[in-house]
């Protein structure tokens, strides 16, 4: 069973539908007891890490995914959920993560050319580092297949966890791994069949 | 590097798609879920459903439809068609839409698109904008095209980017059902003072149409059309197919 925490940021109805779809049971929840005995977890997100940074504190399921996180459960951010994994974020402000994985959230703004369009949105080929091998979430999938983007803030000093990226003028971080944690700034739900494969490689783990 | 995305359009009505349509595998052409699984599996890269209804009993066979869809399908959806008030993106949204267009309601209530933007995100909120030259001015229409609102598009569009819209779909009533190709004055003009991704609507005859749009306007993001897709007059795969071997970045 998967749990996909939900603490009151965005729509969850697509991204319970796609493991339904891949026949993977799945249950939205914010119960730290349901979370506890999934075998699972996904943090999702949408919207301003501030906001959601505190949505997760004040309902203390902050704890629940750093204690999950360190009994070795595979976790999966997505989008703001994977930004949420890092030490701090500066949208709008200096605002703190769960520090799961080494690094900081910042502006596209800061690296893209100037006549690219903010946000980064729409389909975008993965492009795997060279000096490391293919991560486990990338099993069914191959180096150049599209995902689906929305964001205009990446995640920065991260580079010994990223497992994919995407040109955008700059190559801006698309996936990140720190053992069991996993994130992904692309939508695997909304990204077709190389989205579904992911998510399926995910439940393999 | 980011890809130009193709977006087929489903005008919905009392829970069936308007247009006709006639395409080998499909059983029921007119079911939304079926047409928009098969668009999805060409390679559609988003879908647009517009909800054309006007009865209540109408509307809620929309939703029924478009959370089946979100059900079925795992490609961004957007919504558009009687949305007025912030309820009824809420309404969309938990049925599973990704993205709210706004058109008509964002001109009756000039507070929408910044209401919306602050609950959901400007990257929820689609402008969607039918223009008409007027006297050589591009000019705002309402309601389906139907009313001539007297704005100038320009300054209508910029005032919404502000305001926090996330997208615009620049629909062309003058070169609208011409099957002429998109136009491309028009959006150029828009291109111009926005920064944020512009969809092209109206006009689509044939591939070159969209070979033309992607190659003149580089800051042109996405193109939109209905009933080529829907008659089959053009297919999306041979569509995406020919964009790639003309040098046009398109996911395949």
């Amino acid at each position: 069973m998967i749990a996909i925490i939900d603490y009151g940021v965005g729509n969850l109805f697509s991204l319970k539908s796609s493991f339904s779809f891949i026949n993977e049971e799945a249950v939205v929840t914010g119960d730290p007891q349901v979370i506890e005995q999934c075998d699972r977890i996904i943090l999702p997100g949408v919207g301003a890490f501030g906001d959601a940074a505190e949505k997760l504190r004040n309902t203390g399921l902050d704890k629940t995914v750093k204690e999950q996180a360190a009994k070795g459960k595979p976790i999966l951010g997505i989008c703001l959920g994977m930004q949420l994994l890092f030490e701090k974020s500066y949208e709008y402000g200096e605002h703190e993560g769960l520090g799961l994985i080494k690094g900081a959230v910042k502006p596209i703004a800061d690296v893209i050319p100037k006549d690219y369009k903010i946000p980064h949105i729409g389909w975008n080929a993965l492009i795997f580092p060279k000096d490391r091998e293919k991560s486990r979430l990338y099993k069914y999938t191959n180096e150049g297949e599209c995902v689906y983007f929305v964001h205009s803030f990446y995640a920065a000093d991260c580079r010994e966890s990223v497992t994919a990226d995407a040109e955008y003028g700059a190559l801006l971080t698309a996936s990140v791994e720190n053992k069991n944690v996993y994130g992904t700034q692309f939508h695997p739900e909304k990204s077709g069949k190389v989205g579904l494969g992911i998510l399926k490689a995910f439940c393999e783990i | 590097m980011i890809t130009k995305r193709i977006i087929p359009c489903l005008d919905v009505k009392d829970g069936r798609v308007v247009k006709g349509v006639n395409f080998l595998g499909l059983n029921d052409v007119s079911s939304p879920v079926e047409l928009a699984s098969f668009y999805s599996e060409c390679g559609a890269d988003e879908l647009v459903f517009y909800d054309i209804t006007a009865s209540a009993e109408g509307r809620s066979l929309f939703t029924g439809i478009l959370k089946q869809a979100a059900a079925e399908i795992f490609i961004p959806l957007t919504v558009g068609g009687g949305i007025n008030t912030v309820d009824d993106f809420d309404r969309v949204l938990k049925c599973g839409a990704d993205k709210v267009s706004v058109n008509s309601g964002a001109i009756k209530n000039p507070s929408l698109i910044h209401e919306a933007a602050k609950k959901y995100g400007d990257q929820c909120v689609v402008l969607s904008v039918d223009v008409k030259r007027v006297d050589g001015r591009f000019t705002v229409f309402a309601r389906g095209g139907r009313d001539n609102t007297g704005m100038d598009a320009i300054e209508w569009i910029k005032k919404c980017v502000a305001d926090g819209a996330g997208e615009i779909v620049v629909n062309s009533i003058d070169t609208d059902g011409v099957k002429q190709g998109f136009d491309l004055e028009m959006l150029e003009a828009v291109c111009d003072v926005v920064s944020i991704p512009v969809i092209a609507s109206g006009g689509a005859g044939c591939i070159d149409d969209f070979t033309k749009l992607f190659k003149a306007l580089p800051k042109v993001d996405a193109g939109l059309a209905a009933s080529i897709f829907h008659f089959g007059e053009v297919s999306i795969k041979d569509l995406k197919n020919t964009l790639k071997n003309e040098g046009i970045n398109v996911r395949i």
